[in-house]
């Protein structure tokens, strides 16, 4: 085994990209310039949630400052400006992910509610007998929700088989979608392994055979744009907070004609067009499913977020995010014992892995100490841990604003653990 | 089967190693990585743990790793032993500090102990995360209800 020898590998100057200059990103990021346990922060839990711009602090505070007033309600200066800024970050949503219209956007606290909504709401559409495809890989919040729902109905739900590697076994998916079929839940990218599903060929043979698709977009978004109508979904879900955008936020993105069908969420204010004690009437959508008084300046933040992505070179950012996770595996080899889990050939930047003797907890622990933020555990994702035979794995997951030097410093504390341990 | 008294009373830690020889082993050492190598070093002198007394009962929950907890009180003297065990190395080293603090004491004296005061000197929560994770306060937690049910239920547990 070799020692880390950055000499070995091209300097972080002559990979990274010129016109994408990391350490002006940076500057953006005020949370990334300070010390843990003495050593400059290394933020690589960013598949948990990541950081935030000035950009989105400095929306957020601005909208509390100048227009916070309820949305859609008041004939006054303040709500008409509260309201404008928030369906205009709707209308920021709907572009991001090139839907037809911002009727189709609907806000929810996050990605696990969205897809609660739509399970919940296509309950009345499944009976007893039915199956709900999902894959070995999802997140708890695409399987749980679905159980829950499979109780009430009487519907099976069934995963498709992951390969050693971390994809999807297409062999079983073509084996399980079948006459009984009525709903494919699966997510776009894997939060444990990286590897980026082929969505599009999973979408269009679920739709040949008229099965409702549900894409958890959650890993997604914060590395690709997904183009909703090019994927020809259902239904796309994800998180702001994963999107460099505030917490509490998501969106739930669906078909107009299924929309129209579910049934509303939650009952309450804004959802209503019309109340007597006879008979309410439901809201046109989006409103429909959004009961209550919205989280307002989260999509405001969120807006923001996305329009701070929009503002960067999506080529350099993606061949920067590339360069980080080609850096990182060719480090594996230098520290002894160490495995990678999810080695996909599409994939986000994401490194889970385990050290031979070494719990993911150690790992965890002895890298905060040297400044470096990962995350340890199952991940929300016990099915996929049965499935490699592991307690959990570390996880290492990056975003544009990681450097190389940051790659090699892990790798590096990875090395002094492993030492510690011997 | 289980345990036998033999193993548990005759494990070092809280006998003949004492929370005052960790404390002042542990402030001779600035560095962290010679912090943590000592505290993996005291896991390692945790007494083996008998696979069948790793039961539902006595598996410790809140812990990211799996950690495993059982006592024996033993007539003659009234006082409380107890065995730790964990799959995560520093874990273990965690659990051996506890039981150093802990151990072979009769379970009102062990309910009398102030461990947070006991971490507190040890300075344990400025180099060790408090996360819910490491499952230092889930393994009190459990010793702590074990002592009180021993104090209310008056009959020694047979082994």
């Amino acid at each position: 085994m070799t020692e880390l020898s950055v000499t070995n590998l091209a300097t972080a100057k002559t990979i990274s990209n010129p016109v994408f200059d990391v350490d002006a990103i940076r500057r953006e990021f005020p949370i990334l310039s300070q010390t843990i346990n003495g050593k400059p922060l290394v933020y690589l839990d960013n598949g948990a949630s990541s950081q935030k711009p000035l950009a989105v602090l400095d929306a957020m505070d601005r909208y509390y400052r100048e227009s916070h007033s309820n949305v859609h309600r008041g004939a006054h200066t303040l709500g008409d400006r509260a309201t404008s800024a928030f369906e205009g970050a709707r209308e920021t949503v709907r572009a991001f992910l090139n839907a037809k219209s911002t009727r189709q956007v609907i806000w929810t606290r996050g990605t696990t509610e969205a897809i609660n909504v739509i399970a919940n709401g296509l309950a009345g559409k499944l009976k007893a007998g039915d199956e709900i495809l999902v894959s070995h890989m999802e997140h708890h919040a695409n399987i749980v929700p679905w159980q829950m729902v499979a109780e009430r109905t009487g519907a099976k739900v069934i995963p498709i088989h992951v390969t050693t590697a971390g994809e999807i076994d297409m062999e079983s998916f073509d084996s399980l979608l079948g006459e009984r079929t009525r709903i494919l839940a699966i997510t776009h990218v894997s939060n444990v392994l990286g590897t980026v599903n082929p969505v599009e060929e999973l979408i269009r043979k679920a739709r040949s055979h008229n099965v409702i698709t549900v894409i958890d977009g959650a890993q997604a978004v914060p590395h690709f744009k997904p183009d909703v109508q090019a994927l020809d979904c259902d239904f796309y879900t994800f998180s702001s907070h994963k999107l460099f955008g505030p917490t509490g936020i998501g969106v739930l993105y669906g078909r107009e004609e299924l929309l129209e069908a579910m049934p509303p969420y939650q009952g309450g204010g804004e959802m209503i067009e019309r109340v007597t004690f006879e008979r309410t009437t439901w809201n046109i959508l989006p409103y429909k499913f959004e009961a209550g008084t919205p989280a307002i300046a989260e999509a405001v933040g969120l807006g923001a977020a996305i329009d701070y992505l929009d503002s960067l070179d999506r080529t350099g950012f993606e061949a920067a995010e590339k360069a980080l996770l080609e850096r990182a595996n060719r480090l594996v080899e230098t520290v002894p014992g160490m495995e990678v889990i999810g080695t996909a050939s599409n994939k986000v930047p994401v490194l889970s892995f385990k050290i031979a003797g070494l719990h993911p907890s150690d790992i965890g622990t002895l890298l905060d100490q040297q400044g470096i933020e990962i995350r340890t555990g199952n991940h929300c994702a016990m099915p996929l841990m049965d499935l490699y035979g592991v307690p959990g794995t570390a996880r290492a997951s990056f975003a544009f604003y990681n450097t190389l030097e940051e790659v090699d410093q892990l790798f590096a504390a990875l090395q002094k653990i492993q030492r510690l341990f011997v | 089967m289980g345990a036998t008294a033999e193993q548990f009373v005759t494990n070092p830690l809280g006998t003949t190693t004492t929370i005052d020889d960790v404390i002042s082993d542990l402030e001779f050492l600035d560095d962290w990585e010679d912090r943590y190598a000592y505290i993996i070093d005291l896991g390692k002198q945790l007494p083996s743990f008998p696979d069948d007394e790793r039961t539902d009962e006595n598996f410790v929950h809140g812990c990211q790793s799996q950690v495993w907890l059982t006592h024996y009180l033993d007539p003659a003297s009234g006082r409380m032993y107890l065995l730790i065990d964990s799959d995560a190395m520093i874990v273990r080293g965690l659990a051996a500090i506890i039981l150093v603090a802990l151990n072979n004491q009769t379970p009102r004296e062990l309910l009398s102990t102030d461990i947070d005061e006991l971490f507190e000197r040890l300075d344990l929560f400025r180099h060790i995360s408090p996360t819910r994770g490491n499952g230092l306060r889930a393994m009190v937690g459990k010793i702590r209800d074990l002592a009180a049910r021993e104090t209310t239920s008056g009959e020694p547990k047979k082994i």
